[in-house]
């Protein structure tokens, strides 16, 4: 028994493991040097990088990817922070031509309500069900001896 | 039996239905929020004559098609047949030279034939974070007055071209100026 539910659980694994995508590559490479004069414009950049999606590698930030167009979206950062863009203006920009998809924290809106909230209902409801039993089997006589 | 016995059944089929239903879908594809949006702007050198500039204007008038391609992409030469079948049939195809060596994107269009009225070239990509593009061959639709109305993300395939862009463009034609 304990055999079949481990052979399941590989079998899952295995069907949920990322499929390597053959990685194309343009021989433009936007390689920069992201240095900042000023440590506290180094940490807002990191943080940022943190919060966007690599749309090419989904599982990734793009702090985090290789992929070329990474790069390009963290020398895009790197741009509009030493312009003096605000973090807003930054994720603003990148919303506008990736949509809520590029951050890796949606924001909350009717369509992601139940993404937010979903974990909560399901632990309400879990949390109802639970208190429901425990008062029936409380309300249930005491079994009787058997002889 | 009781109502409530049926509920993990219940919710057994809605995820069922559900993650069926997220089966079909194909992850990689990311919606465009640009869909109903006029075109970025953009002003490029043209590929075939560097002199020359593109810009939104050519976008305009009668309804195009933008595809964004590259010679170092493997989905842009295998939809690359189709793109000259749809230019043959006199759909308005602006080229995106995207983040592309440009001696051998001219040498591409020369080998494998060219179906771009006009290419616009991007060397460094930032046109094409402009409209959100995340991995060639990514194709456009675009209206009479150059207002973005369909993507398509990967090679343009028989059905997407018969099935969709097609009629699309078929009715965009149609639509007042």
């Amino acid at each position: 028994m304990s055999r079949t539910i481990l052979a399941a659980l590989v079998l899952m694994v295995a069907a949920l493991a990322p499929v390597a995508a053959a990685e194309e590559r343009s021989p433009i490479d936007n390689r920069f040097d992201a240095s900042f004069d000023d440590p506290k414009l180094a940490a807002r950049y990191e943080a940022l990088n943190r919060e966007l999606r690599c749309l090419v590698c989904q599982n990734q930030s793009i702090a985090d990817s290789h992929a070329p167009l990474a790069t390009d979206l963290r020398r895009q950062v790197h741009d509009m922070l030493e312009r003096g863009a605000t973090d807003a203006e930054i994720v603003g920009f990148m919303t506008a031509r990736y949509g809520d998809y590029v951050m890796y924290r949606p924001p909350f809106s009717a369509l992601t309500l139940l993404l937010w909230l979903g974990p909560f209902l399901l632990l309400g409801i879990a949390g109802a069900l639970w208190w429901r039993a425990v008062q029936r089997r409380a309300a249930l006589p005491d079994e009787p001896e058997l002889p | 039996m009781r109502w409530s016995n049926a509920v993990p059944l219940v919710v057994l089929l809605a995820l069922v239905l559900a993650f069926w239903r997220g089966l079909g879908r194909d992850p990689t594809v990311v919606p465009s929020p640009l869909i109903g949006r006029p075109a970025p702007q953009f002003s490029l050198p043209s590929l075939r004559d560097p002199a020359v500039l593109v810009t939104n204007a050519e976008l305009v008038g009668q309804p195009t098609l933008v595809n964004v391609w590259g010679t170092w992409c493997v989905g842009c030469r295998a939809e690359h047949g189709m793109l000259l079948d749809l230019a043959r049939r006199g759909v308005r195809i602006v080229g995106l030279d995207w983040k592309d060596d440009a001696l051998a994107a001219r040498a591409w269009l020369v080998e494998l034939g060219d179906p771009y009225q006009l290419v616009a070239y991007d060397a460094t990509g930032s046109v094409g974070i402009d409209w959100g593009v995340y991995g060639a061959p990514e194709t456009f639709v675009l209206d009479k007055r150059g207002v973005i109305r369909h993507k398509h993300v990967g090679p343009l395939t028989a059905e997407e071209v018969a099935g969709t862009v097609l009629p699309l463009l078929d009715r965009l034609a149609r639509e007042a100026p």
